[in-house]
């Protein structure tokens, strides 16, 4: 058995974001192509992932900060099968963490291609490195906006 | 009354079956095998069970197995969270029952049929919420994935090499290989099988993997007043502890201040504080392998060397038989069979009746501790 939910994310192959209650904004503002992270409304701390209340001071009232967009390599993994079939078809492919240049402790995990819509594995994994610096960019995916990053010219 | 747990109840009966890639027994059969061995074991009838505990992951409930061995009224039962970092909090939540007096026999119990069943991480509608939705469809999909990028980190941050991961590899084939239970008994490892065999997750390899098992483990904890009656040598539940830290993660922990300072940290704290005795006194060591870089993270939470060390702990046959910490002496998770880690709980005890197919002389306090890298657990043992 097959519900829409599973089936809504596995639309192309790959998987789709299943977005929850709070981190529905941010796929919203993805779409809009804008990297946006969770802050609270009262004492201004940025979080992810994105949650009801602040840990800091424990407000439930958020707003959605734009990034820049910009940020460096933390770490990489590069994944070999096997795997779900769509990811193995383009194993062994590169999942890298982007420590966010706006926020530090802010960690996205993402895939480093070549350009938005290029495959996973579209980036000679010689030039991964820890502290490349990246920006992000976004693909259209089976009616979502999906993260990826690019590394910065240097 | 001084409420502690300290060396209130002991484990006095271990039991399981066979590990095998697979076993024609189903999950309920192999929980009820496994129990009764363990109950034969401590010398106590299945009608004297009176309390059960075991991981939410496990898929045999408390009903069914109290039902099929006869266990007579039951007062207590309990289920811990986050797969292998339930393993020790059975025992703890056993002996915490027992020595307040909730029951008076306890059983804990892992059976799990990884050989053979279906592989957790292809579920992909139940795994896509949070945090799922960070991190799942950028293809870290499996649990080697997400712990290899921990352990990429690592390696850049302390100089942490394949050689060291190697080390752990190989220190837990090499007490395998003498452990006829063990799945990867008399099959050695060398240093090219592993350099040069297939990536999982770079940078883990095949030999940094926990081995895809079938088979079940259970103990029987009574408290230490009745346990000398037993037909075993009691094993004292010394120090009991669990741990969720501060703005942690689970198997994804990425999000918080320090990722690579995970739950062990938090259980140390607590493990220790409670004991006797320090890091220094632990004379074996049942250390959560599920993959190899757990080790030497593990090694600097529970405060056997300073942060960024644990690596270089590992050189020179330190986690060897005879080295400063034998580790994993049955084998462990990457080399006896991978059961959630409750073959480390039952290999303790070996070690403290004297009983391990790798004995370390004289032993009498041994670690145990639950998967690093997800909210854990972790028990000091005592003969
Ligand atoms: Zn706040």
């Amino acid at each position: 058995m097959t519900t829409a939910s599973e089936a809504a994310a596995s639309a192309g192959g790959l998987l789709l974001p299943v977005p929850d209650e709070d981190g529905a904004p941010f796929w919203e503002y993805a779409a809009q192509g804008e990297l946006r992270v969770q802050a609270c409304a009262a004492c201004g701390r940025l979080r992810f992932p994105p949650r009801p209340c602040c840990p800091h001071c424990r407000s439930f009232d958020s707003e959605w900060r734009r990034m820049s967009g910009r940020g460096r390599i933390w770490s990489y993994v590069r994944p070999h099968p096997p795997l779900l079939p769509a990811y193995a078809a383009q194993a062994p492919y590169n999942v890298i963490l982007v420590e966010l240049a706006d926020a530090p402790h802010i960690r996205l995990a993402g895939n480093l291609v070549t350009s938005a819509d290029a495959p996973l594995d579209s980036v000679d994994p010689a030039r991964l490195r820890i502290g490349a610096r990246v920006h992000v960019v976004f693909t259209e995916t089976g009616g979502m906006a999906v993260p990826r990053w690019v590394l910065e010219k240097s | 009354m001084a409420a502690t747990l300290k060396d209130a109840t002991a484990i006095v009966g271990i039991g399981q079956t066979a590990f095998a890639k697979r076993l024609p027994q189903s999950e309920k059969e192999l929980a009820c095998r496994a129990i009764l061995a363990a109950l034969a074991d401590a010398g106590i009838e299945p009608s004297e069970v009176d309390a059960f505990a075991s991981y939410t992951m496990e898929e045999t409930d408390e009903v069914e197995v109290a039902k099929a061995i006869g266990a007579g009224d039951v007062t207590f039962f309990s289920k811990i969270g986050y797969g292998g970092g339930g393993s020790c909090a059975t025992v703890g939540h056993l002996a915490s029952a027992v020595a307040t007096g909730q029951a008076t026999v306890g059983v804990a119990w892992r059976s799990r049929k990884r050989g053979s069943g279906p592989r957790p991480w292809k579920n992909t509608a139940v795994q896509l919420p949070t945090p799922g939705q960070w991190t799942r469809p950028f293809g870290l999909l499996r649990p080697a994935d997400e712990i290899g990028m921990l352990a990429r980190r690592y390696m850049h941050e302390y100089g942490a090499t394949r050689d060291h991961l190697f080390n752990v590899a190989m220190a837990c084939r090499n007490r395998a290989n003498a452990n006829p239970a063990a799945m990867m008994y008399e099959r050695p490892l060398t240093r090219e099988m592993y350099m040069t065999s297939r990536m999982i997750s770079d940078p883990l390899c095949l030999f940094d993997n926990c081995l895809e098992t079938d088979g079940a483990l259970a103990c029987v904890i009574v408290s230490a007043e009745r346990a000398r009656d037993c037909r075993q040598k009691p094993v004292y539940v010394h120090s009991v502890a669990q741990g969720l830290p501060a703005q942690h993660h689970g198997m994804v922990n990425y999000w918080n201040d320090d990722p690579l300072s995970g739950p062990a940290w938090t259980a140390a704290r607590h493990l220790w504080k409670q004991a006797d005795f320090g890091p220094q006194d632990v004379d074996v060591a049942q250390i959560y392998d599920a993959f190899t870089p757990l080790i030497p993270l593990s090694l600097e939470g529970y405060g056997f060397c300073g942060r960024g060390e644990g690596a270089a702990f590992t050189e020179g046959g330190a986690l060897e038989t005879g080295g400063r910490l034998p580790i994993n002496t049955g084998g462990g998770g990457l080399s006896e069979a991978y059961v959630h880690g409750f073959n480390l709980i039952n290999e303790g005890v070996k070690q403290l009746r004297g009983v391990s197919t790798a004995q370390v002389p004289d032993a009498a306090t041994c670690l145990v501790t639950a998967g690093e890298g997800v909210p854990t657990s972790a028990i000091l043992l005592r003969s």
